[in-house]
């Protein structure tokens, strides 16, 4: 056991930190979900990008650092620690780029990846359908073959698509053979949603924000080009991104130790608050559990052993847990927690947007019946 | 940063763990329950020679030299066997404050468990000699950790190295509750795939299922907290991880009672045995309110 950082971790820390106290943006950024919001999201990315921290894990190449897992999650808890912006490129960054490191081609890979770090494109995630939520495999939008033009043809609808209203391309899953069923015949396309055919609609969202988007597609042409791995393989394709958002890259730990941070700080502010005093001790102490459990798994990770199921318990875990840091905050704010204006108003917009956790990346009651089949070895049915 | 134990380490937790399997299963601590000793014949003698009770104590008091990290694994699995013995006492807490492995220890606030069968005994008062005082028994919900009053005139002790060894004993007992959390998980999760109630295993339905993976998230999160604990043996640390390790171990009780309905509702089904011990344990080397205000004065 060594519990300690390197030097050289300890130097790349220390470096993150000063960076990023002389350049986070104050007052903190308009919503990324709004248009407004998101421009300016975006000329952060762009600094970011410029000094070399939007993907520091990722090929110099590409704009990264090549940092380890250990860098990155430092980074990360920097990141969080000085109160910068929740990133507007995450589904990009997160969840489409590790698979296509994964299954994207050379010439893929040179023409998204340091555009999408740079967030001269920027992606949203086309996997939900009106009739396709948690169960996903019941995808129904289709893929035609168009051998003529050397590529398909998509059309059906996606919804609750994440800033689809602002991004400029989607990443999805289309039902390529019609005679396959469930999570067979499905292939994964990359669409430019400035392509004809394209139509999206921007819904508002629980907290007033457009931030999300129904998209519609009506016969759109999609080159082969923009296929991520083989054609009727799109299930195994999109399950590597799946494991990314149930799991460690999109959910670092230093988000909620900020989080428990700044919620003590509110403790103080409001007058050390003896009943709820045991609550906000309890949600630090998770906060540490999960710092603590994503070094263990970490360590493992370097070490060439897989994640696997455990990803679940790490889910449901951290949505559960930024929802509670919410709620006391809340419950320490009184009547003023519900104003939308003000220096309090980021407790109530945050309590919104960490609701939303349990819900998507599949939801965690589906999270504990994996839990249960896959860890515990309960049977299916 | 490299958090995970190394294969010496494993591998000596692997030899304790095949040797409970075999020496405290539930008939002997179901003989436990009513001999005299409430412990099991032999038993201790055996984890002496292994080397696990003087594991802390420096080579010159007889024992091993190592350390909690070396010792944690192990104490998880004497939790998982709910195992009848002095061990935490002994082990973790008297080996490092007394600097020999050699008198077994018995700790408690006021009630003192094992007290009748060790060599010194610890309060909140002091230090008592097993020979210099009355006992006076008291039936407790554990039948297999018998508790009792202490009546002496102890000697007064304090100091860091005192803390110290409670610090960790507490994180000890976190590890013996993590045991304990995933013996009723094992148990349960086994039971719930051959009960069959309308046609098909009662461990198929979502209801049963989001119990039992409840318990098991609220242990994936704890063990890392007890891991952590062992290394700095900071008394902070050391509060966090039995908040946590208690939390999953009653947990697991609750759901794992609930899951087997009334079969385990019986003594004659041995759910109650790891049951009871979760129940004890979380009041052991401080409760609730102890440990939170502890943490409290750490972080706030």
């Amino acid at each position: 056991m060594d519990l300690s950082f390197s030097p050289e971790e300890e130097a790349f820390r220390a470096e993150c930190r000063a960076w990023l106290e002389a350049n986070v943006p104050r007052p903190p950024l308009p919503s990324g979900d709004t248009r407004a919001g998101f421009a300016a999201h975006l000329e952060w990315e762009r600094t970011l990008f410029d000094a070399r921290y939007a993907v520091v894990s990722w090929p110099a190449e590409f704009g990264g650092r090549d940092a380890s897992l250990w860098e990155w999650l430092i980074f990360e808890e920097e990141y969080y620690r000085a109160g910068a912006p929740q990133r507007v490129t995450q589904n990009g960054i997160f969840l489409l780029a590790p698979t296509i490191f994964e299954f994207g081609t050379p010439e893929q890979q040179a023409r998204i990846l340091t555009k999408m770090a740079s967030g001269e494109q920027t992606w949203c995630q086309g996997w939900s359908e009106p009739n396709a939520g948690s169960d996903l495999a019941g995808i129904a939008s289709k893929a035609v073959r168009d051998d003529a033009a050397g590529g398909w043809r998509l059309s059906g609808q996606k919804t609750w698509t994440t800033r689809g209203a602002f991004c400029t391309h989607l990443f999805g899953l289309f039902r390529s053979d019609p005679d396959a069923e469930r999570h067979h015949g499905l292939t994964y396309f990359l669409v430019d949603l400035a392509t004809p055919g394209v139509t999206v609609r921007g819904v508002e969202r629980l907290d007033g924000d457009e931030g999300f988007a129904e998209v519609f597609l009506d016969d759109v042409f999609v080159s082969d080009a923009d296929v991520l791995g083989e054609p009727n393989q799109g299930w195994a394709v999109a399950m590597a991104t799946t494991g990314s958002e149930r799991g460690l890259t999109l959910r670092s730990p230093g988000r909620f130790l900020a989080t428990a941070q700044r919620l003590i700080d509110l403790y103080h502010a409001q007058g050390d608050d003896p009943l709820i005093r045991d609550r906000v001790v309890a949600a630090y102490v998770d906060a540490e559990a999960y710092r603590w459990q994503t070094f263990w798994t970490v360590t493992r990770l370097v070490n060439g052993v897989s994640a696997g199921a455990e990803s679940s318990m790490v889910k449901v875990f951290w949505s559960e847990l930024d929802v509670r840091l919410h709620e006391i905050a809340l419950e320490l704010l009184g009547p003023h927690a519900d104003l939308l204006d003000g220096e309090t108003a980021a407790w109530m917009k945050g309590y919104e947007f960490a609701l939303a956790g349990p819900i998507y990346a599949g939801t965690n009651e589906i999270q504990r019946n994996v839990i249960a089949e896959r860890v515990l070895g309960m049977p299916r049915r | 940063m490299h958090f995970a134990f190394t294969e010496d380490q494993i591998a000596f937790r692997d030899a304790v763990r095949e040797l409970l399997d075999k020496e405290c299963t539930p008939a002997h601590l179901r003989r436990a329950w009513t001999n005299e000793t409430g412990r099991i014949p032999g038993l201790w003698e055996q984890l002496v020679d292994m080397g696990v009770v003087g594991m802390l104590a420096p080579e010159a008091g007889g024992g091993l030299g190592l350390t909690l990290v070396d010792l944690v694994l192990i104490l998880e699995e004497t939790g998982r066997c709910a195992l009848p013995e002095p061990i935490v006492e002994t082990a973790a807490f008297g080996a490092s404050w007394l600097d020999r492995g050699d008198r077994a220890v018995a700790l408690g606030h006021t009630l003192v468990p094992w007290a009748d069968t060790v060599d010194v005994i610890v309060t909140h008062a002091g230090q008592f000699e097993r020979d210099a005082v009355e006992l006076v028994a008291h039936t407790s919900v554990d039948g297999a950790r018998r508790v009792f009053e202490v009546l002496g005139t102890p000697t007064a002790i304090d100091g860091p190295k005192l803390w110290g060894a409670f610090d960790r004993a507490v994180i000890g007992t976190a590890a013996q509750q993590c045991g304990l959390a995933q013996r009723m998980l094992d148990l349960t999760a086994e039971y719930t795939k051959e009960r069959r109630q309308f046609g098909v295993p009662i461990g198929s339905f979502q209801a049963v299922k989001h119990h039992l993976a409840n318990a098991r998230i609220a242990l994936e999160f704890a063990r890392p907290l007890v891991y952590r604990a062992a290394v700095t043996v900071d008394p902070v640390h050391a509060c966090m991880a039995k908040l946590k390790a208690d939390e999953a171990a009653l947990t697991a009780a609750k759901a794992a009672l609930q899951c087997h309905g009334a079969i385990g509702y019986t003594t004659e089904y041995d759910l109650h045995l790891y049951m009871k011990r979760a129940w004890a344990l979380a009041r052991s080397t401080g409760d609730g309110p102890f440990l939170l205000n502890r943490v409290a004065e750490g972080v706030l």
